[in-house]
């Protein structure tokens, strides 16, 4: 069952449960969806699981691929740990940057791309790494960059 | 100076039999008792990198009175420079099931857990595709014990158990006090084991080999095989199973690139062995733990660098709830940048090495306690550096 | 019998109950162990770190408030090690810490300050992280200030708001070095469900959650020559007024306060236990008329049960998580906003002032009475009915200003009229005490006699801390009028500490209950272990302000609210009769659904 556009909420909630720990689930659930979670889709899940609204806000926020703010399509997550970064990671981001027109952080104007920096992807072997959405890219070069980045654009 | 060597092995990827749970079928038709004593003879110390043995595990959870307990696969594999669980769960899932089936006849479980690390998602299509035919199997094989995966969202503090178990029940990975230890109060406040994904497959393949020619790898404080992620300055990154207890000299001699200034091993909470140490230093619990991080760095790279590059993941992911951990790690980054520019003296890195040895007695956790392990030793190896 | 066990604690053997913790064990030799996070009333958290301690064979220092003791445990709780490493974590606070503490309204009684003096933390270790961080402080509540500058997060505040308040208007946000307190999405107190029952504010060790004071605002009015200011005092202050002043816990110093009041320059110096055996007759009746609606006119639309509304936390409560249940609260305003309201019409035209000179003042055990007195329907006198209300730590502080010597003050008597009262007004202090009072007076207006308790200490209703009560009084031998009442047997129960009255209002929509009659009162303890009480407040402390009030109650010579002489003249030259017109008008009120966020 995958959940609709418009009662995402509640048809999450029939699929994970309404017990404390149905609350991950469907956390992830509306990021998998929206991108992100909104004010208005927390205060619905805490009123369904009876838990405050700052609770569900707590765990959100603790949680780095739980984004509370709005995000594009497609977010991407370069890897900052170390060894990506000894293999080039600025460039990667460089090359990200000036294709997308944005820093770090930023979502572009029509709301299909967030770039962000992320802890260790575990793809330290193939380093410089990087996710878009849930799919890892690794071994990445300018020219693999850009070829990975416009087969997005174009989607 | 050191005797051993480096023996490459291949137990845990190697493929142990073309009947799909072939040992777990047999390990079932034995009693609980006979499968702790071969864990406990076969000296397996858990490889999450703190290395608890693991049949002590088990035992306390199958003595701790509860109707209901679980198994957890702690699968949220978040050190920096880790990538064996992912490798692990990619090629030999079976593998695992079968370790967290057993683990589970051994402590009365029905409900097994992986808790899979968030930037590890693309796998659960693959994963779950495997899991239906487990179920198939274990049905045949008469054991009430299904496993289910549970994904993180990206924190590295998820990866302590109690947090872990925080995270499971919906709430912030927030690391719990202990005692009570796990084994009698886990997930939902339930005994439970919860073990590294590459703990459950050593389990496997003790039950095929028998914990004599198990033992026979390794050092006697270090028993068995373990697989290491390679990164950094190496030639030839990427996994590699090798025998516990061999001198990193002659892991350099195979990995590096003939530079190598140093190795972080054990990820950003692990040690830093500079080159002068390499040949008396051993890979194993009786010298360098570790989960199977190993960082090379050779010449040409900074190690203010790479231990700015490790406090400011610590600032980030430390949970924040002791203060020893949520301040100590601001001060560490913020101090020793202060030094570096030259805004605090170089007498300064004494205090901070006097913080950081508070961190490793007072913080709640295993992340704030070990923060200090790369400090002190990168601080103390590469000091020239942290100043000029 | 729990078994004992025998550790060593510097050097000293003891046995102590199995699951105690090593702090607990200390405390029982004497040795006070500093901590931070660590409450009475609270969940261990072990989350401050500064209770530290030595054990023997162990390479780390255990968190004392988090380790329970085992046999042959071997402690030291001041060795050379925990001295460095709580005077690491005490400047660690510190560099997260505001500790501009001259401009801090807890300046002198901050727990972090105490500490630092302790252990000399002069010398800075480390560098002040504070510019680096975008600390806000929310001041738009009018009960409650919240400033991120001073928090030192060990959560007391967010265990309290959970564990006692089932609220959780505070929570933990973000991780890390951003990690915070924080309401949903860092909005105001003041627009999420924070019932204002000043819990957190009582328990936070530094000033990052204080109550708004209004001690100026006060002082500017006294100063006023023009204007005529009265003070009513809530009924659990006269008992922990004392504690703010140096005085032992649990006395009763209704006279001094008196006194002291009348010396900081009040005009007027009025009691709420007046207001409280008012409420008493005006929510008797509308009991009376809802129960006849129910039995006798069978009517449909009447709700019940009916709920008690003296607790503003209770009421906010109600509003946010219950929107249904609001007409099943009792109309009537708390007892100091009937006093408002009748200060600036009733009194005033008594004292033959003009009401917009009159500047009424309450001094309450509360931080959710600041809320209150601030609502929009507050101004049924055509001005804002209470102008300025003070907790009992203000009322501590202001008498403190002044200079004057508490203890040996005389002991004075309340002015008159709206002065007088009786104990059933006193006890509206304590969980229990509004049904306790309520049925002393129901039950003589329906039966003609006194209740069927021993002096009438209506035990089986006096709240117990940390559970919900329950009590059925059976009617009997009812006067004619009363007729439908004939054998009924009221049920009735008393929560207090909103985490009850979550659990009663759950078994009330699931039909689990069947009540007739409610009281809730937001705190633990009521209105003697109020968000507004002197700190500490913990359980030991509200047994004895509670045993302080029954103790008042004891020693009153009316002990019943219709038989307070100033209510009965009231009703005969002002409100003619209970529930009458003039009564709706002043001292009845309505409710507003909030939303639950």
């Amino acid at each position: 069952m995958v959940p609709t556009e418009s009662n995402y909420i509640n048809e999450l909630v029939e699929i994970h449960g309404r017990s404390r720990t149905s609350l991950m689930p469907i956390l992830q659930g509306v990021v998998a969806l929206k991108n992100y979670i909104s004010d208005q889709d927390m205060t619905e899940i805490a009123n369904e699981l009876d838990l405050s609204a700052a609770q569900v806000y707590g765990t959100a926020t603790f949680y780095s691929f739980l984004d509370t703010i709005p995000r594009g399509e497609y977010v991407i997550r370069v890897c900052k740990t170390i060894t990506c970064d000894m293999h080039g990671k600025r460039t990667i981001i460089q090359t990200m940057e000036d294709m997308l027109k944005i820093k770090v952080g930023e979502t572009t104007p029509n709301k299909k791309f967030t770039l962000l920096e992320t802890n260790c992807l575990g793809w330290c072997h193939e380093g410089p790494a990087m996710l878009i959405n849930d799919t890892p890219y690794s071994g990445l070069t300018v020219e693999k960059v850009h070829d990975i980045i416009s087969e997005y654009m174009n989607k | 100076m050191s005797e051993q060597t480096l023996k490459r092995v291949d137990l845990i990827f190697g493929e142990y039999s073309n009947e799909k749970y072939k040992v777990l079928a047999t390990s079932l038709e034995r009693t609980n008792e006979d499968i702790l004593t071969d864990l406990l003879e076969s000296g397996l110390r858990g490889r999450g990198g703190a290395g608890f043995p693991t049949a002590m595990k088990w035992k306390y959870a199958a003595e701790a009175p509860g109707d209901e307990k679980f198994v957890v696969c702690n699968a949220d594999e978040g050190e920096p420079g880790t990538f064996k669980d992912r490798e692990i769960l990619y090629r030999v899932p079976r593998k695992v099931f079968s370790g967290m089936a057993i683990c589970g006849r051994v402590i009365g479980a029905a409900k097994g857990y992986i808790y899979l690390r968030g930037e590890y998602k693309f796998m659960v299509p693959e994963l779950k595709k495997e899991l239906e035919s487990y179920h198939e199997h274990i049905k045949e094989l008469g054991l009430d014990f299904t496993i289910e995966i549970k994904m993180g969202s990206g924190a590295y503090i998820c990866g302590e158990e109690s947090a872990l178990f925080e995270s499971m029940e919906g709430g912030r990975g927030e690391p719990r006090n202990k005692p009570p230890y796990p084994t009698t109060s886990g997930f939902m406040k339930k005994p439970t084991v919860i073990n590294n994904v590459e703990t459950f497959v050593n389990v496997v393949m003790i039950m095929r080999l028998g914990p004599d020619q198990y033992k026979k790898l390794g050092t006697s404080d270090s028993r068995g095989s373990k697989v290491f992620s390679v990164s950094g300055d190496t030639p030839i990154p990427g996994i590699y199973e090798l025998e516990l207890g061999m001198p990193l000299d002659r892991f350099v001699d195979e990995f590096g690139d003939g530079d190598t200034k140093a190795v972080q091993v054990g990820g950003a909470s692990g040690f830093c062995v500079p080159r002068k140490k390499f040949n008396d230093t051993v890979i194993g619990f009786e010298g360098v733990p570790t989960g199977g991080s190993m960082m090379i760095f050779n010449s040409s790279r900074s190690m203010y660098n790479v231990l700015h590059n490790y406090l400011e993941f610590f600032e980030e992911e430390s949970c924040g709830q002791c203060t020893p951990c949520r301040v100590g790690c601001q001060q560490l980054l913020k101090g020793i940048v202060a030094v570096k520019k030259g805004e605090k003296k170089a007498v300064y890195l004494d205090q901070l090495m006097k913080l950081s040895e508070s961190m490793k007695i007072t913080a709640k956790c295993g992340l704030g306690q070990s923060v200090a392990n790369s400090f002190s030793s990168i601080v103390n190896n590469f000091k020239e550096e942290m100043i000029y | 019998m729990t078994k004992k066990i025998n550790l060593t604690i510097d050097g000293i053997h003891v046995g102590v109950d199995e699951g105690a913790t090593i702090l607990e064990a200390a405390s029982s030799l004497n040795i006070h162990i500093p901590s931070l996070c660590y409450h009475e009333d609270l969940c261990v958290a072990g989350n401050c770190r500064v209770c530290v301690v030595e054990q023997e064979n162990s390479k780390n220092l255990p968190a004392s408030c988090a380790t329970p003791v085992a046999e042959g445990m071997v402690i030291l709780t001041n060795s050379m090690k925990v001295r460095m490493a709580r005077k690491h974590i005490v400047e660690l606070l510190l560099s997260e810490h505001n500790a501009d503490c001259t401009k801090c309204y807890k300046n002198g009684l901050c727990e972090l300050q105490g500490l630092a003096s302790q252990m000399l933390t002069g010398d800075h270790l480390f560098l002040d992280l504070v510019p680096d961080k975008k600390y806000t402080i929310d001041m738009f509540n009018t009960a409650i200030i919240k400033d991120d500058s001073r928090c030192i997060r060990c959560q007391r505040c967010v265990r309290t708001c959970e564990e006692l308040q089932s609220v959780s208007a505070l929570g933990v946000a973000h991780k890390g070095n951003k990690m915070k307190i924080s309401t949903f999405f860092e909005h105001s107190l003041f627009e999420v469900v924070c019932t204002n029952c000043g819990q957190c504010v009582n328990r936070c060790p530094t000033g990052a959650l204080i109550e708004r004071n209004y001690i100026d605002q006060v002082w500017d009015a006294i100063y006023d020559p023009g204007k005529h200011v009265v003070v009513q005092t809530a009924p659990a202050v006269r008992v922990a007024l004392g504690e703010s002043l140096g005085m032992a816990t649990g006395r009763i110093v209704t006279g001094k306060m008196v006194a002291a009041l009348r010396r900081l320059g009040f005009d007027s110096v009025l009691d709420t236990d007046f207001t409280a055996d008012l409420t008493i007759i005006e929510e008797g009746h509308e009991l009376l008329t809802r129960l006849k609606k129910a039995l006798v006119d069978k009517d449909p639309t009447v709700s019940l049960p009916m709920f008690t509304s003296c607790s503003p936390g209770w009421i906010k409560f109600i509003e946010h998580t219950f929107p249904d249940y609001l007409p099943n609260l009792s109309t009537c305003k708390s007892p100091q906003q009937m006093f408002g309201a009748l200060a600036k019409t009733y009194y005033a035209q008594k004292r033959k002032l003009d009401p917009k000179n009159v500047v009424s003042v309450s001094i309450m055990p509360c931080t959710a009475k600041k809320f209150e007195a601030n609502r929009p329907e507050m101004r049924s006198s055509g001005y804002k009915d209470v102008d300025f209300v003070l907790t009992t730590r203000e009322l501590g502080i202001m008498i403190k200003q002044v200079g004057l010597d508490f203890e040996a003050l005389p002991e004075e008597k309340f002015d008159s009229f709206m002065g007088s009262s009786t104990g059933a007004g006193v006890i509206f202090g304590s969980t229990g005490g509004v049904m306790e009072a309520a049925l002393r007076t129901a039950y003589e207006i329906v039966t003609g006699r006194e209740v069927p308790f021993e002096g009438l200490n209506i035990l089986p209703v006096r709240g117990t801390e940390g559970e919900v009560r329950e009590a059925t009084i059976k009617i009997e031998k009812v006067k004619p009028e009363w007729g439908f009442l004939e054998g009924v047997e009221l049920k009735c129960a008393v929560a207090n500490g909103l985490a009850h009255a979550k659990t009663i209002m759950q078994n009330v929509r699931d039909g689990k209950a069947n009540y007739h009659f409610i009281e809730v009162m937001a705190c633990p303890g009521g209105c003697l272990g109020g968000g507004g009480q002197p700190i500490p407040t913990n359980k030991e402390i509200r047994t004895k302000r509670k045993a302080a009030i029954y103790q008042e109650d004891m020693g009153m010579p009316i002990r019943k609210s219709h038989e307070n002489p100033e209510i009965v003249e009231i009703y005969k030259e002002f409100l003619e009769h209970p529930l009458g017109h003039k009564s709706h008008e002043l001292l009845h009120t309505s409710y507003t659904p909030r939303k639950r966020y």
